[in-house]
């Protein structure tokens, strides 16, 4: 497991980027479905850099909410807006890790080939990103045979094969063994400390605690608290959010 | 019935020429037509799967319709176009293999379509989110479906194949059951059993039985070990 904190400079190639997508700027952003509201007025803003976990119980609207800054929904009413650019517009510079890693029905190697050739982009880095992530070792393998921590590495090396400035993470440990956990935080931690913008959602309190620069705590579809790791777990300002930090039930 | 079916089992063995010419224009024709209807109806099929616009419910229901064409009417069509009055007549493709080919074409083609689009459609609802976050094109994203369901795609075809090496009445109007040109085993089943040469129907029919059976067997192999490797 311990491949998986190798850092192989191989794999992430510098390579020319348009202007930064950062600044965040979400402006009352509301999601209906029906006549049920998911997120009800949500505003926000996040600079470069650093590792922002979203908290908040289930049904808090946490995974819309990731879909919708990543521009694969549209919000009923409202903005988002990366760099002054709606959403839509920057999915392609954005890579998404969604809870069940969804991989295709090749081997470990052709699923991130097929990401490579997508982006036109140099297929020897498969190698490399394959050694980053701990599965150089099962490039052959058919990937839907991995073991879930595995599978969720390798969704994680696809990921990171399109070079994203903003790589969104939808509790991509849950249900995985701490081993698998400790190496996913460290892959995504190493992409933090390369620049990546980590946006997490997580319902591991103690793996916020460990990845957290910032905490967006949502609660019954809107933003109940953002402030920064230091503030929110020994302090959180929220009632809500006491209560999820102290193990009660909130909805 | 019992000495027939002996006899019958005897004319295989022997490798009659006769049923040998037949059964191998008759794996031609269908085969051919397997190949084009795919050509067709996976492209179809893979768009209808992955596009949404409007009249897509319609189209839908005329894909399924058309599953259920009447062999002897697309016959009819068929020769209607390729007969010498017929606009296609100049083509002189009237009682060939190709009219025959032709035919069962447009017997499968809408089997291939409507069946690869309901197995790409599922597929893509697994895989719709992924490929949006990437922002694959709809190229692309086409291309990705027909690859990762090409182990569904092999029963897709094998049921159009089916569907074509069984069916008499389409090649039967275009090609004319003509000896040593476009008889296949359908239609020289059909003509032995009514001439009361049971012997030839019956060798023709376990022949056809022993194909079908074969090519089952091999694409249920090939989905087996697919299936091993998580790939189906």
């Amino acid at each position: 497991m311990s491949d998986a904190v190798v850092i192989s400079s191989a794999a992430f190639p510098s390579a020319a980027k348009a202007p930064p997508v950062l600044p965040l700027k979400v402006r009352d952003l509301v999601l209906r479905f029906g006549n049920s509201t998911v997120l009800d007025g949500v505003s926000l803003d996040l600079g470069p850099g650093g590792c922002t976990m979203v908290l908040g119980p289930n049904g808090a609207g946490k995974s819309l909410l990731l879909k919708l800054l990543h521009g694969l929904i549209a919000p009923s009413s409202g903005q988002v807006t990366w760099g002054g650019q709606p959403a839509a517009q920057v999915t392609a510079r954005q890579a998404l890790v969604f809870q069940k890693p969804i991989l295709l029905r090749r081997s470990v190697a052709a699923n991130i080939d097929f990401v490579l050739k997508a982006r036109g982009k140099n297929r020897a880095q498969r190698d490399a990103l394959l050694e980053h992530v701990g599965l150089a070792h099962k490039s052959d393998q058919p990937a839907r045979l991995l073991s879930g921590g595995e599978a969720q590495r390798l969704a994680l090396a696809r990921a990171l094969a399109t070079d994203p400035e903003v790589l969104f993470l939808d509790e991509p440990t849950a249900s995985l063994d701490p081993a698998s956990v400790q190496a996913i935080e460290a892959i995504v931690r190493d992409a933090r400390d390369r620049g990546v913008r980590i946006i997490f959602v997580s319902h591991d309190i103690g793996q916020a605690r460990r990845m957290a620069d910032d905490v967006v705590f949502l609660h019954r579809g809107r933003v109940a608290e953002h402030s920064t790791a230091s503030d929110f777990f020994p302090e959180p300002r929220s009632s809500a959010a006491r209560d999820y930090l102290n193990g009660r039930i909130v909805v | 019935m019992g000495e027939a079916f002996g006899l019958a089992i005897a004319l295989v063995v022997s490798g009659d020429a006769d049923l040998i010419e037949i059964v191998a224009l008759s794996l031609g024709v269908s085969l051919s037509a397997t190949v084009m209807a795919c050509l067709i109806g996976l492209p179809i099929g893979a768009f209808v799967a992955v596009a949404r616009f409007r009249g897509r419910n319609a189209v839908l229901i005329l894909m399924n319709a058309l599953m259920g064409l009447p062999p002897v009417v697309v016959g009819l069509l068929v020769y209607l176009h390729l007969s010498r009055s017929g606009p296609l007549g100049f083509l002189g493709l009237l009682y060939t293999p190709t009219a025959m080919i032709v035919a069962q074409t447009i017997l499968i083609a809408p089997i291939v379509a409507a069946l690869s689009r309901q197995v790409l459609e599922d597929l893509h609802a697994e895989y719709a989110d992924q490929f949006r976050s990437l922002c694959l094109t709809r190229v692309q994203t086409v291309q990705a479906l027909l690859w990762d369901a090409r182990y569904s795609l092999l029963t897709v075809g094998l049921a159009g194949f089916g569907r074509a090496v069984a069916e008499v009445g389409a090649v039967i109007i275009v090609g004319g059951n003509i000896d040593h040109l476009t008889r296949v085993m359908t239609t020289a089943i059909a003509l032995e059993t009514s001439k009361g040469d049971l012997v030839m129907a019956l060798a023709l029919g376990i022949i056809l039985l022993v194909i079908a059976l074969a090519v089952n067997a091999a694409v249920q192999s090939v989905r087996l070990t697919a299936a091993r490797q998580a790939y189906v």
